[in-house]
């Protein structure tokens, strides 16, 4: 019962995930074969599962397996479609499921147990929830009839998850299994990406019932809208025309929707300036000339004051984030904006805007193309808006404050350096996972972003541990490609554990742990803003301390291939050593300088016209 | 802050009442009253919320809860074009002196006594909150030993309904 001992043919999975036919019931009845058609197979709520995730094309999960969802694990062995990968913390098979979905665009699915296997996934669930990354968690509960009793591993998983997930489901018959899961994978996966969470009580997966596929998707409350008003496309083109200094403020969700390649026109159609945020980079490449960096606290400057000196914003899937505004009611005062999100509620949270516009970015763009077009055909001689003015104050900023860094006071090896040379001797091909902290905003601004989906981190969180499981779950989506993380040294003490995991399961991601030996950036506020006084950020882990841990002799302990980098002039040959080996995973200790701090920025709570260049250096700007 | 009266078309869901509650006192908003019950179809649920909120934030706790996927319609029942009732239980301390004058504010006020004890009545009385607040002061000096108050239950005049809106799409 537990097995499938004569396969039927089996439905075949959907191409593309995007495009599943979940959400389309009735249109796959040809499916079934002869010998199911009268009476459908009998398959127990574990057996549901599998096949239901086969049937949405899924083909990798992340998981570790408890007592709630023995049932499920005991078919999971029995089949070859889903592979598996067994984690060391389920924190590893959420961050490995966002990897997976941010580096590929697919859904990514982690599975725990009840209990603590499930709070543990609590974390990357909610970094999933701020970033829009399609997640699919799948958790184990106590027998229906335990929960309520606090029974042994018992947690209300989907009253904790409530307020982090796009939604969630508790299953307790195996008869609901099909549309439950197949609900939660259309949900997380349409609209403004989520994660979901379904929570299958042990019962349910050990009881049986017939398989019916496609199920019937009963979602009323759920119209995610996707094309937007002509009205409001027309009203935006037509300012867009007007503006003398527009600035396309680009957000993840360009990235989420795919909408690069209409992004790319809609730039070069209109000659505005593109600024990319910090979950957008790789959105517009870094290599044309119109795109200014990215904004925020630790933005670019002419990022930065292009959005704040600007008379007309459109935003695409941003959603004015305090790191990116400042303070917000100070935010580019003369600026009118057009808001773009696939989400209503985002558009005007912060910032009122004076066209909203509702749809996916990628239909949204390519309909503002077409408008512009007209507009500026259609125009009044006189009334388009001469952009010449703007960019050369653009030019200049760019010219006067490029991205750069000093080295470091204390003679020991830059970590802006090390990054640099990273993307560098790697290319834009690559994948890039940061942790949280200086070496997150370090390798948002020194590694060149060329592409889409290349660049993953913790955004809206700020999820110290992201890195490692986020790198392997984008190695496992994407193996052809290199993966890197560049993580800290605090960041990879918190889940280093899945080192294990790559090696076990041949997954040779490459970590470069840029070792400051400290909680960085917690330590550069404390420099800059607590006079000096370093409140335990210190983690004793590189110059002049005990080192402890080792990263070397660590890396070493998992199977995984260990360099320690104290020089410049050993960084190259690591780099390269690093991305020669493949038959193993890769960690690089880049033991660098502390002191080195992340500039530009832009104090917590004031206008972002007060960004400064480096300490004690803010640039002069135009005169209000 | 002014009070805005919403009405929720909802799946009769587990933790539906969480989901919303949850979303309020996440975002930061208040709910001055709330009523939940069957709606005129099956499985689904009409709940009724008064929120105090100036209007730009009712706008994001109304996009907010059209996100929950069990919420299928909310609507703002603007005062004039809608019905407003709220239905109170009140326990009133009463004497041999003060009973009749008891029983003549309940007349005045459309009020019934549905429970009689020698040193209390139990009234019970329906109205918009003008009509129960000014009926609870006049009972105020005799002595008012408990209240139980429903949430304010609301309803759009005239002959269109909600659900015939969402479902004619």
């Amino acid at each position: 019962m537990t097995t499938d001992p004569s396969p039927v043919p089996t439905p075949s999975a959907p191409t593309s995930p995007a495009a599943t036919d979940a959400g389309t019931p009735g249109k796959s009845s040809s499916r079934s074969t002869p010998e199911n058609r009268s009476a459908p197979e009998v398959l127990t709520g574990s057996g549901a599962i599998l096949r239901t995730l086969k049937h949405l094309g899924v083909t990798d999960v992340f998981g570790l397996p408890g007592g709630a969802i023995i049932p499920f694990y005991d078919e999971l062995m029995a089949q070859t479609d889903i592979r598996h990968i067994l984690v060391r913390h389920e924190q590893g098979a959420g961050h490995a499921a966002e990897g997976y979905a941010s580096a590929s665009g697919r859904v990514g699915v982690a599975i725990a147990t009840s209990g603590p296997g499930a709070t543990n996934l609590v974390t990357a669930i909610a970094d999933a929830y701020m970033d829009s990354v399609p997640l699919l968690a799948i958790t184990g509960q106590v027998f229906s009839t335990l929960m309520g009793t606090d029974a042994f591993q018992e947690a209300d998983i989907v009253g904790i998850t409530m307020p982090i997930t796009k939604h969630s489901i508790l299953v307790k018959r195996p008869e609901d299994v099909p549309a439950a899961i197949a609900a939660a994978y259309h949900i997380a996966s349409t609209g403004r990406p989520g994660p979901v969470l379904v929570d299958v009580t042990k019962d349910a997966q050990q009881n049986s019932a017939p398989f019916i596929w496609p199920p019937k998707l009963d979602l009323p409350g759920y119209r995610p809208i996707t094309k937007a008003h002509g009205k409001q496309v027309q009203a935006a083109a037509q300012m867009l025309v007007e503006a003398k200094k527009p600035v396309l403020y680009v957000g993840g969700g360009v990235i989420r929707a795919g909408a690069s390649p209409e992004l790319l026109t809609l730039a070069e159609t209109t000659g505005a300036p593109v600024v990319t945020t910090l979950m957008a980079r790789g959105a517009f490449p870094d290599s044309h000339k119109q795109h200014l960096g990215m904004p925020g606290m630790h933005g670019t400057v002419p990022a930065v004051l292009a959005l704040q000196e600007s008379d007309l914003i459109i935003s695409l899937g941003a959603r004015f984030d305090d790191r990116v505004t400042g303070k917000a009611s100070e935010f580019a005062p003369n600026a009118k904006v057009v808001h773009v999100d696939v989400d209503p509620a985002e558009i005007s949270k912060i910032r009122t805007a004076d066209v909203p516009i509702v749809g996916d970015a990628k239909d949204v763009i390519a309909d503002l193309i077409v408008a512009y077009e007209a507009a500026a055909k259609g125009g009044a001689p006189g009334t388009a808006g001469d952009t010449t003015e703007w960019w050369t104050y653009l030019n200049g900023l760019l010219e006067e404050f490029p991205l750069g860094y000093t080295e470091p006071a204390d003679g020991l090896m830059s970590p802006q350096y090390v990054i640099k040379r990273i993307g560098e001797l790697t290319g834009p091909e690559a994948v890039y996972a940061a942790g949280v902290g200086q070496h997150q905003m370090w390798a948002a601004q020194f590694i060149k972003y060329e592409r889409p989906n290349a660049w993953l981190n913790s955004g809206g969180a700020g999820t110290m541990g992201y890195s490692v499981p986020a790198a392997m779950g984008a190695k496992v989506a994407e193996p052809d490609r290199v993966v890197w993380s560049i993580d800290g040294d605090g960041c990879f003490q918190m889940t280093n554990q899945e080192l294990a995991t790559c090696t076990i399961n041949n997954i040779p991601i490459k970590v470069a742990i840029i070792n400051n030996s400290s909680l960085g950036m917690v330590r550069q506020w404390q420099t800059l803003f607590y006079d000096g006084r370093h409140s335990f950020t210190d983690l004793d882990t590189g110059h002049g301390t005990k080192m402890v841990p080792d990263f070397v002799k660590l890396a070493e302990a998992y199977g995984a291939l260990g360099i320690r980098v104290t020089s410049p002039d050993q960084v190259d040959a690591a780099i390269k050593l690093a991305l020669e080996t493949n038959d193993r995973p890769v960690v690089i200790d880049f033991v660098v300088s502390r002191d080195a701090m992340v500039w530009p920025m832009v104090p917590q709570g004031v206008s972002n016209s007060y960004v400064q260049y480096a300490k004690d250096h803010a640039p002069t700007w135009e005169e209000e | 802050m002014s009070s805005h009266v919403l009405s929720l078309l909802v799946e009769d869901k587990p933790g539906l009442l969480t989901r919303v509650a949850g979303l309020f006192a996440r975002r930061g908003f208040n709910i001055e009253s709330l009523a939940v019950g069957h709606s005129e179809i099956d499985g689904l649920s009409r709940i009724t919320i008064v929120v105090d909120v100036e209007d730009q934030p009712l706008e994001q706790v109304t996009k907010q809860l059209n996100k929950l996927i069990n919420v299928i319609k909310i609507v703002e029942l603007d005062p004039v074009q809608s019905v407003h009732r709220e239905h109170l239980l009140i326990k009133v301390r009463v004497d041999n002196t003060t009973r009749s004058q008891v029983l003549e504010a309940v007349t005045l006020f459309r009020a019934r006594v549905v429970d009689v004890a020698s040193e209390a009545l139990v009234i019970e009385v329906t109205g918009d909150s003008g009509k129960t607040q000014a009926f609870l002061r006049v009972l105020e000096p005799y002595g008012i030993k408990e209240i139980a108050q429903s949430g304010l239950l609301a309803i759009g005049r005239g002959s269109k309904s909600i659900t015939e809106r969402v479902f004619k799409n």
